[in-house]
């Protein structure tokens, strides 16, 4: 559908806030600490902040939990009875707030978790999901999305888009069928849209991801990867809080006669990830573990699921222990 | 500043060591590790305020281990888990040179390991004073408040394990979490299999930990999972009068017995 603008004031954004929570589980972001962003559902409004600029985990686990149950099964002597997940049960859930950044992640899950097939659980989910972005006018030193063809104020996988104008009022970009639905369902909280100026930050470009994709072709086997993978410690929390990466590990918990197969968050950091049963692992040390994340968003996600695998959100970098700064390894790439 | 880094060159040059593991600065500023091979490069060293990172974790790393001769920037953290790493047999003192350096950032002069037990012995071996007025808190808590506090904090963690990871006494090439015949600890991450997976972090660390705050530092949602081991820390030396990282012969207080171990703890 053709985007229109509209106006929403401060005190009609709390009124929007309180009708959708009381339908739907809103997930907002809410300051948990000086240095912890956390979302939560529906909390509090005057609790929610319009000025971070990241999130310590970004907002996948919405679409793709941390913990996802597939099925439950009962054993007994002889057989085993499976019972399906109500699908049925997964709540409409406004996301409220999301950076671009965060938006444009669902596009690159859907184009993992849905290429060959369509995943049930994590297409359920997107489909019960109306995201209500809000562009950045704030940034720091980590983010780098208009480097991977993204903007602080892009649009991509929002319904609605807020920006913010001078006085903390709101632009509203309606951009979906799913957006229209919930402005026009209150429409005596916006306002026309009159040619306002609204607030983006600026960020940087540092790099072209095209140059990046063409370099690593034949990078495969460069001394780069040791030399700048050295103080990688190898834990997944660059894959934890990234808004994209999508790999899980799928697990069977039974107590007792009852059990549950589920799928939990895994990390191609982890030296398990690839061991073989017979002991061989194929990426054996952290070098080939670190060369593995960055190929993988740049070079064979762009190769067989046409996006990038990356949103420029900089959570990897600000979140990683010891400062595996990708942004500077992909500068660095690019000139190689 | 400078003695550190005409030392690392010296060491690099006369091919004492063929890497020095210190810290340099990373373009936002943040101290991060280093790893300089080529003597010319000495100069992007750095140590200051910002260098808290506990450097000995590399000293295990499977692909750090190639260089064979290592130098190390050494604060006391540094020092005490070279010292238990070297207890642990995993790693052998003729490989390691400890460019060790003081509170004031000065390099000390650590021939070898004897004129290093000497300096961790005569240092402040107790938890840092911000964490010992955290605990002192937390111990204040009756023990359904203190659940409940623990509960809260560790239904936040993601299972990354970058706790474990950060730990240079977490060595370990296969991690009892990573075992599924049987299942000790669910994989799935829900407060209480999160509370399972610290349990048994803070146990293994118990008599070992050497209270450099690291796991804590590394924890992505902030969990103070440091406050674990290092009240752990605390336990021990009060019934065992020992710390850890104090001697290059000494083995974890919780698998040895002696006749004169207090046993009060014993119900």
């Amino acid at each position: 559908m053709e985007t229109t603008r509209k106006i929403i004031r401060k005190q009609s954004l709390e009124k929007l806030y309180k009708l959708l929570s009381e339908t739907r589980k809103v997930y907002a972001p809410v300051i948990a600490t000086d240095k912890q962003v956390e979302y939560k559902y529906n909390p509090a409004f005057a609790d929610i902040t319009f000025d971070h600029i990241r999130s310590t985990l970004s907002v996948k686990n919405i679409v793709f939990p941390k913990v996802e149950n597939l099925f439950l099964y009962t054993n007994s002597k002889t057989e085993s009875t499976i019972t399906d997940i109500d699908l049925n049960k997964i709540p409409d859930v406004v996301l409220w707030g999301a950076h671009p950044c965060d938006t444009a992640a669902f596009d690159i899950l859907s184009s993992i978790f849905c290429r060959d097939s369509k995943d049930e659980f994590y297409s359920r989910r997107l489909e019960k999901l109306v995201v209500i972005g809000l562009s950045c006018h704030m940034s720091d030193e980590y983010c780098f999305c208009t480097s991977v063809g993204l903007a602080p104020d892009s649009s991509k996988g929002s319904d609605i888009l807020l920006k913010r104008l001078q006085n903390n009022d709101y632009q509203v970009e309606i951009l979906t069928e799913k957006g229209n639905k919930i402005v026009s369902s209150s429409p005596e909280l916006f306002e026309p849209f009159t040619g306002e100026e609204v607030i983006v930050t600026e960020v940087k470009h540092k790099f072209s991801h095209e140059q990046v994709t063409a370099k690593l072709a034949g990078a495969f086997e460069h001394p780069f990867w040791v030399a700048n993978s050295l103080r990688c410690i190898g834990c997944g929390a660059c894959a934890y809080v990234c808004p994209t990466c999508a790999c899980f590990d799928i697990q069977d918990e039974t107590r007792g006669k009852n059990g549950k197969r589920y799928r939990s968050w895994d990390s191609c950091g982890f030296g398990l990830f690839t061991l073989h049963t017979s002991g061989h692992n194929p990426r054996e040390v952290q070098s080939q573990r670190w060369r593995q994340r960055i190929m993988h968003k740049f070079s064979y996600m762009p190769e067989r699921n046409e996006t990038l695998g990356c949103v420029g959100c900089g959570r990897c970098s600000s979140g990683c222990p010891v400062d595996m700064n990708i942004a500077e390894q992909l500068v660095a790439l690019q000139n190689l | 500043m400078n003695n550190l880094i005409s030392r690392a060159k010296e060491l690099l040059e006369n091919k004492t060591v063929n890497v020095v593991i210190g810290y340099e600065a990373g373009p936002t500023g943040v101290a991060r590790p280093a790893f300089i091979t080529d003597p010319e490069k000495a100069d992007t060293l750095i140590y200051d305020e910002r260098c808290i990172q506990n450097l000995a974790v590399y000293l295990t790393k499977h692909e750090v281990k190639h260089f064979s001769k290592m130098a190390i920037v050494a604060t006391l953290p540094v020092m005490r888990s070279i010292m238990m790493l070297i207890s642990e047999q995993q790693i052998f003192e003729e490989n390691i040179v400890v460019l060790g350096v003081s509170a004031d950032g000065s390099l000390l002069d650590i021939a070898d390991i004897h004129v290093m037990q000497g300096y961790i012995e005569k240092s402040d071996l107790s938890n840092p004073a911000k964490q010992k007025e955290l605990l002192a808190e937390l111990n204040k808590l009756s023990p359904e408040e203190k659940f409940a506090y623990w509960q809260k904090e560790l239904s936040k963690c993601i299972k990354c394990y970058a706790c474990r990871q950060a730990c240079p006494m977490c060595y370990c090439t296969r991690c009892s979490v990573e075992v599924n015949q049987p299942q000790w600890i669910p994989v799935q991450s829900n407060t209480h299999g999160n509370m399972e997976w610290h349990i048994l972090r803070a146990m293994h660390l118990a008599g070992r930990c050497v209270s450099c705050g690291e796991c804590g530092r590394a924890c992505p949602v902030g969990i103070p999972c440091h406050l674990l081991t290092m009240h752990l820390a605390d336990q021990v030396h009060n019934y065992f009068k020992v710390y850890a990282g104090t001697s290059e012969k000494m083995s974890s207080v919780l698998s040895t017995f002696e006749p004169n171990d207090k046993e009060s703890f014993i119900i």
